[in-house]
């Protein structure tokens, strides 16, 4: 399609509660920038429930105006609500380039919308730029597994698609005086064009459920840990450090942790401020799950294990000994007993 | 049931090494493998064909002759029938043309088959990892669809159940047929190989489906020319440098030296 506009979009994905995920307020930084470039403006596309919360967020993020859809049909994702709206949204306000967070929703509309569009999509970036000489966003992303970047772009279709990690861009601080346009655009999509049923919220044994995607600090283990009762201390550590425990593959398989603690290939992918590696060797299939978080810290013994060439703290020694020293000191140091 | 399984065959990615000096992937030599969700999404066929027998699973891979080989392991594993997709003329394709070849494949497979109530494709190709392929393929055919799939039941009458994994949990979703869904890793392993069934899958004929036996395809929507999207650069991801190595006599000191960089590095 021919874009009218030049404006780029960053889609504000909402929870049930009508409040943004954080992935829409970070993309809007890494988006303003591109708008700018592109010579447009940089718009919020909030669509949920009550979500008078969320355009906020777009609004304080920088969003220079917010287009909404509201409708109780929006509260819980579904695909064909979703991408009609957002389709339709394409359709009428025509803009160039549309971001949206890579998360299992926007992974599951991104594709879809841009099938319809039948323009090009590029999933799960990490890095973001404007490439001046064509005029195009560059998207990057990784391929193999994390052994290869690639660069692409999307020269002849509008609008150009991506979806972006979340948490690989850094949230901007609110500015609460900040006031932009909102655009409410009345769409709704028909019950009966909504051809998925939500049923019910499937109950996990208690520590089953965890959000690794979402988490600031995880603590994993691995085959090093040596069982269930080796995941004691890591889960200490994590929770004095207000983070979640993960797990390889290696661990999982081993039935010692549910396997939606994996990360990894076949697992999540992460990308936390802070992740300590315990007991992991760092088999490439663990390493493309984690090696974009920032801060990384690897325990242990093999000082030859590969996890190592991805480690900011390459500590050498036993686990055992190592944890619950370490998870000592930060109690003491944050008033913990 | 009549069930599509989507298969891709790709290079294992434990076997993939860097060439040092040019900074590209060596392929050259790397064994393929069937794409590990694939894997799962063929066994979350064979599961509702375990509970009812008279479900047929066909499998179906778009790649260059070699990926017969992919498709006979299918075939060891719960697949009844496969084809395979090849052809000149879609070489180059993203993933928008790779979905669209496929909806034309479908159609073409409908008529060898019947019609399938299922698609199942797995949540994503571990060469590319796009994911995009299994919804573009229910958007081209305009069929509903559930991705990060964990199982799938079904409940008679053209309708299923289906476990859907999400960021902090899991949700049941219904789905009536015909539906794409795309699976995820469950926390089964996909079932092993007999020695019947390896030499019965070797035995089996795999017909190829080549580009003019898909009637109405568009010319102009496959291969390169099809493809929105063009990859500018490869390059391999910057090695982290500047790690620091800590190991002290006892791991007490070795913990204690941790803490004490994590402090003054404003870490913790
Ligand atoms: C298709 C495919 C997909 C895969 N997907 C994933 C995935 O998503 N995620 C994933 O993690 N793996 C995945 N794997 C598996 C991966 O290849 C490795 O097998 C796995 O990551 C190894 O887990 P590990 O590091 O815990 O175990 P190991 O490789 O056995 O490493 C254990 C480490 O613990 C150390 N250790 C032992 N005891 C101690 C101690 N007391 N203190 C400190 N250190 C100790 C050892 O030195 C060793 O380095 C996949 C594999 C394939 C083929
Ligand atoms: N060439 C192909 N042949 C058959 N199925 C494919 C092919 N490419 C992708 N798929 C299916 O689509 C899924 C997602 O692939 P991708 O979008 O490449 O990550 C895979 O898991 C397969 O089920």
């Amino acid at each position: 399609m021919d874009p009218k506009t030049k404006d780029l979009w960053v889609f504000i994905e909402t929870n049930e509660d009508g409040t943004a995920k954080n992935v829409g307020a970070e993309l809007l930084n890494p988006g303003k920038d591109i708008a700018t470039k592109q010579g447009g403006k940089l718009v919020g596309i909030v669509i949920g429930y009550k979500a008078d919360a969320a355009v906020k967020t777009a609004v304080e993020h920088g969003a220079d105006s917010v287009i909404v859809v509201d409708g109780p049909e929006y509260q819980h994702y579904t695909t064909d609500a979703y991408v009609t709206a957002m389709y339709h949204l394409v359709e009428k306000f025509a803009p160039t380039s549309i971001l949206i967070g890579a998360t299992n929703s926007g992974r599951d509309m991104g594709p879809r919308l841009s099938c319809r569009l039948r323009t090009g999509l590029t999933a799960d970036c990490t890095q973001l730029a404007y490439d001046e000489e064509s005029g195009n966003v560059a998207w990057t992303r990784p391929a193999f597994g994390g052994n290869l970047m690639a660069t692409i772009l999307c020269p002849n279709n509008r609008p150009q698609i991506g979806t972006v990690r979340p948490g690989v861009f850094k949230r901007g601080e609110a500015d609460e005086k900040r006031t932009a346009e909102i655009i409410k655009e009345d769409f709704h999509v028909a019950p009966e064009d909504i051809r998925t049923e939500f049923l019910e919220v499937i109950k996990e044994a208690a520590g089953d459920i965890v959000d690794l995607e979402g988490a600031e600090i995880i603590v994993s283990g691995g085959r090093g840990v040596g069982g269930p009762e080796g995941f004691k201390p890591i889960k200490e550590l994590a929770d004095v450090l207000g983070g979640v425990v993960g797990a390889s593959r290696a661990a999982v398989d081993s039935d010692w942790i549910a396997h939606s603690h994996q990360v990894g290939q076949t697992g999540k992918t992460v990308g936390p401020k802070l992740y300590i590696a315990c007991g992991i060797s760092g088999a490439i299939q663990h390493l493309a799950g984690m090696s974009g978080s920032k801060t990384i810290i690897a325990i242990n013994k093999d000082e030859t294990a590969p996890i190592f060439n991805v480690a900011d703290y390459g500590v050498v020694g036993d686990l055992f000994e190592i944890l619950p020293v370490l998870t000592a000191e930060i109690k003491k140091m944050k008033g913990i007993n | 049931m009549n069930i599509l399984v989507c298969v891709k065959q790709v290079p294992d990615t434990t076997e993939i090494r860097i060439d040092p000096e040019k900074h590209t992937l060596i392929r050259d030599g790397v064994p393929s493998i069937v794409n590990p969700f694939d894997g799962y999404a063929l066994e979350c066929a064979a599961r509702i064909k375990d509970k009812d027998p008279s479900t047929k699973i066909t499998v179906v891979s778009m790649g260059p002759p070699q990926a017969m080989t992919a498709l006979k392991e299918c075939l060891s594993v719960g697949g009844d029938k496969a084809y395979l997709v090849s052809g000149r003329e879609f070489g180059g394709s993203d993933t928008l043309a790779t979905s669209y070849i496929l909806s034309c494949a479908v159609k073409k497979l409908e008529e060898l088959e019947g019609k399938f109530d299922i698609i199942f494709c797995g949540k994503q190709a571990i060469d590319g990892d796009t994911a995009q392929v299994g919804p573009e393929i229910a958007e081209h055919l305009g069929y509903p669809q559930v991705t990060y799939a964990l199982e799938a039941f079904d409940e008679g009458n053209g309708k299923l159940k289906v476990k859907k994994e999400l960021e902090d949990g899991c949700e049941m979703i219904a789905i009536k047929t015909p539906c794409v869904i795309t699976v995820t890793k469950p926390s089964w392993d996909p079932r092993y190989p007999s020695i019947k069934s390896k030499m019965a899958a070797n035995r089996a004929e795999i017909p190829t489906i080549g580009f003019a036996d898909l009637t109405g395809i568009d010319p102009e929507r496959v291969g390169l020319k099809g493809s929105p999207t063009k990859v500018k650069k490869t390059f391999t991801p910057p090695v982290k440098s500047g790690g620091i190595k800590i190991q002290e006599e006892t791991g007490a000191d070795t913990a204690n030296a941790l803490f004490k960089k994590l402090v003054a590095d404003g870490i913790v």
